[in-house]
């Protein structure tokens, strides 16, 4: 049952062996996902920003979870909802905002637009707004690590959807052959577009599809940092001592429509009382509670962290609309 | 006669032939979608139901290979792509299978399929969210590509594909589907492989494809102020070309402006190009221009997107060009 999965508290015992300052990082670096697209959000319903956004809002603790155990050697590999991957591995929020924008001064130098955000420094050579486009990519940079005797790992972010594409079962499987370290991150957040999961798959245990070739795979909370955190960085260690890859399902939920600012309720594609039951299920609010019982942060700091933050939001705005547009 | 949308001219289409002819049904990923398809297929998943309008997980070359084996086994399906970029990963069924099929057995069997792609372009969706990629289909045997302009060959030719007996790869541009026209009530057809002259002219000929003939009407209206008098061209259907009204009209005009929505290189523009220098190198009184795409892929930022699409402005001054080259 889903609600088992993701619907309790995070546990106290779940911290342990975990620092407190990750804890407070991988925190304070949901807070920046969870701003930033609430702040894009008002952007595009202001017009200010023109660009189609598929905004990661609600599925904050699964990027951040899986980057924190990343170097910037290692590769990351993101979709159309790209924006959550991008700064979970450390992308310049200037730069993506001004891309958002449409701007010279964008990561993509105004070419891509949200789908298509990059920064090769590092360690994101792009995203893709193909569906399951970059799960072969993502193989083929582990392929490189492995040819070359690296201790890197490449990790794929998809969705529910994009486990329908056949190039999914055909990367798994030549990643299965050659041991490749590769992280499949499979973000089930139960929509492909209009569609619930349950009319698209056959067998809706996404993580069974890679157990058939042979990989490492399991599901999991994909609400809880802690959670994938840990798993996650069992998967990547794993991959880095040449054990092969992993596919990690995380059940999460986006909460707003498919593209865009709007909820798709009006469009009667999903069921309030859904959203609301997810809402309740915050993964940044379960990680928050916890860090304030436990007495790692206080009221006050959580404030000032959010307040920074905006700040710093505040001015990458500012920054993406002083930037000239590009001339070519 | 009555005025509606090209949008409203396709909803028609379907919902007239799935009622007349039982062996049609639509499959694609978004046919029930509330904005996929703009509003083409309203009311036909309530009206024909979950077993002729069937919205698929997305697995385009899966998919497109089940509509293909659904014609091969005597159904006449429509596959629905909701932007042309997804069928790249569909180029296997479609080129190699649906296009071969006839000719590989020895015209035994017959592929009545019809593969329905929308071109979506503009509003900042870069370079995988954007591409009109009808030339690639046109390149490979066995396809034909037809392209409307209009609410009247939306439904004509939309019809047409149906009815073949062979692979149709209907085209059509999200930018047509407000515009408005004459429609009849009742089914018809448009001919495959018959153009249309849009504005008759004796100075130059512009032929133009799909959503380009609309910016080539303006242009022809801006060119008449200017003393210039153009004949439009509506190519209608991209593969096969219709030669005769190509060749007929650049024998008058002596002069030959192409605009398509596409790539320059091997693309449409090309072809209709190398179509007239090998037929009507004589009549020719100044080089063949082309109005395309730059080859380079869709960028996201719209002051990118302004220099990136072409237009009647461009047109107008591609026109000008070669007629001031006598
Ligand atoms: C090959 C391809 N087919 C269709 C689409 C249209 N499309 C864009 S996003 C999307 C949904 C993907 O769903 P999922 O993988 O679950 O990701 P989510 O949007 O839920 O993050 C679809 C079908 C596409 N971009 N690429
Ligand atoms: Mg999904």
């Amino acid at each position: 049952m889903i609600s088992e999965i993701c619907g309790t508290l995070i546990k106290k015992e779940q911290i342990k062996g975990i620092s407190e300052t990750r804890i407070k990082s991988m925190y304070e670096r949901m807070v920046l996902l969870r701003l930033v697209e609430e702040k894009v959000a008002d952007l595009v319903s202001q017009k200010r920003v023109f660009c189609p956004c598929h905004l990661y809002e609600g599925q904050e603790a699964v990027a951040v979870g899986v980057c924190e155990s990343l170097v910037k050697e290692d590769y990351v590999f993101s979709t159309h909802r790209s924006h959550g991957h991008y700064l979970a591995k450390g992308g310049d929020l200037k730069a993506m905002i001004a891309e958002l924008f449409g701007r010279g001064t964008g990561c993509s130098k105004g070419r891509g637009g949200s789908m298509h955000l990059v920064a090769t420094d590092i360690g994101f050579p792009g995203s893709s707004a193909i569906v399951a486009g970059t799960i072969p990519i993502s193989v083929g940079a582990a392929l490189s690590f492995s040819i070359r005797c690296k201790r890197n790992v490449s990790v794929a972010f998809f969705g529910d959807g994009a486990a329908n594409e056949g190039v999914f079962y055909e990367s798994l499987n030549f990643a299965s052959l050659r041991k490749l370290p590769v992280i499949f991150i499979c973000e089930n957040n139960f929509y492909t577009t209009h569609m619930p999961v349950s009319a698209m798959h056959a067998d809706t245990d996404l993580f069974r599809k890679a157990g058939v070739f042979n990989i490492y795979s399991i599901r999991i909370d994909g609400n809880n940092v802690l959670e994938v955190f840990k798993t996650a960085k069992e998967a990547i260690e794993r991959a880095r001592n040449g054990d092969g890859p992993a596919l990690i399902e995380c059940l999460t939920y986006r909460w707003r429509g498919h593209v865009g600012p709007n909820y798709d309720i009006d469009k009667g594609l999903r069921e309030k009382a859904e959203l609301e039951w997810w809402m309740k299920n915050c993964p940044v609010k379960r990680i928050e509670r916890l860090l304030v019982e436990e007495g790692i942060l206080s009221a006050s700091e959580i404030g000032h962290t959010k307040e920074r933050i905006m700040d710093e939001i505040e001015e990458a705005v500012s920054f993406a609309e002083r930037s000239p547009f590009p001339e070519r | 006669m009555r005025r509606i949308t090209f949008a409203q001219a396709i909803n028609e289409t379907f919902h007239q032939m799935m009622e007349r002819d039982k062996s049609l049904f639509l499959i694609g990923q978004g046919v029930t979608s509330p904005w996929y398809v703009g509003t083409t297929t309203v009311g036909l998943y309530e009206r024909f139901g979950d077993g002729r309008v069937i919205d698929t997980p997305v697995s385009e070359n899966g998919i497109t290979g089940a509509a293909v084996g659904a014609a091969i086994a005597g159904m006449r399906p429509v596959v629905m792509h909701p932007r042309m970029d997804f069928m790249y990963l569909a180029m296997d069924q479609i080129i190699n299978h649906a296009g071969n099929w006839r000719y590989m057995f020895g015209d035994q069997v017959s592929v009545p399929l019809t593969v329905w792609g929308i071109i979506n372009r503009g509003g900042e969706q870069a370079a995988q969210h954007s591409q009109a990629i009808h030339s690639m289909f046109a390149h490979a045997p066995g396809l034909k590509v037809v392209m409307p302009g209009t609410p009247y060959d939306a439904k004509g030719l939309l019809v047409s594909s149906i009815y073949d007996d062979d692979p149709v790869i209907f085209v059509d541009d999200r930018w047509l589907y407000s515009i408005e026209g004459d429609v009849p009530e009742e089914i018809y057809t448009v001919p495959i492989g018959k153009g249309v002259v849009r504005k008759e002219g004796d100075d130059i000929t512009v032929a133009a494809t799909s959503y380009m003939v609309h910016e080539a009407s303006k242009a022809a209206l801006s060119l008449k102020e200017q003393g210039i008098d153009a004949e439009v061209l509506d190519l209608r259907t991209i593969k096969p070309i219709d030669e005769g009204l190509l060749f007929d009209s650049v024998r008058k005009t002596g002069r030959l402006v192409i605009a398509d929505g596409g790539w320059k290189t091997c693309g449409v523009a090309a072809e209709v190009s190398a179509l007239v220098s090998e037929n009507c190198f004589e009549y020719l009184k100044a080089p063949v221009v082309r109005v395309t795409l730059p080859d380079t892929p869709a960028p996201a930022s719209s002051a990118l997107e302004k220099k990136y699409y072409p237009g009647a402005g461009d047109i107008v001054r591609a026109v000008k060009n070669v007629v001031g080259r006598r």
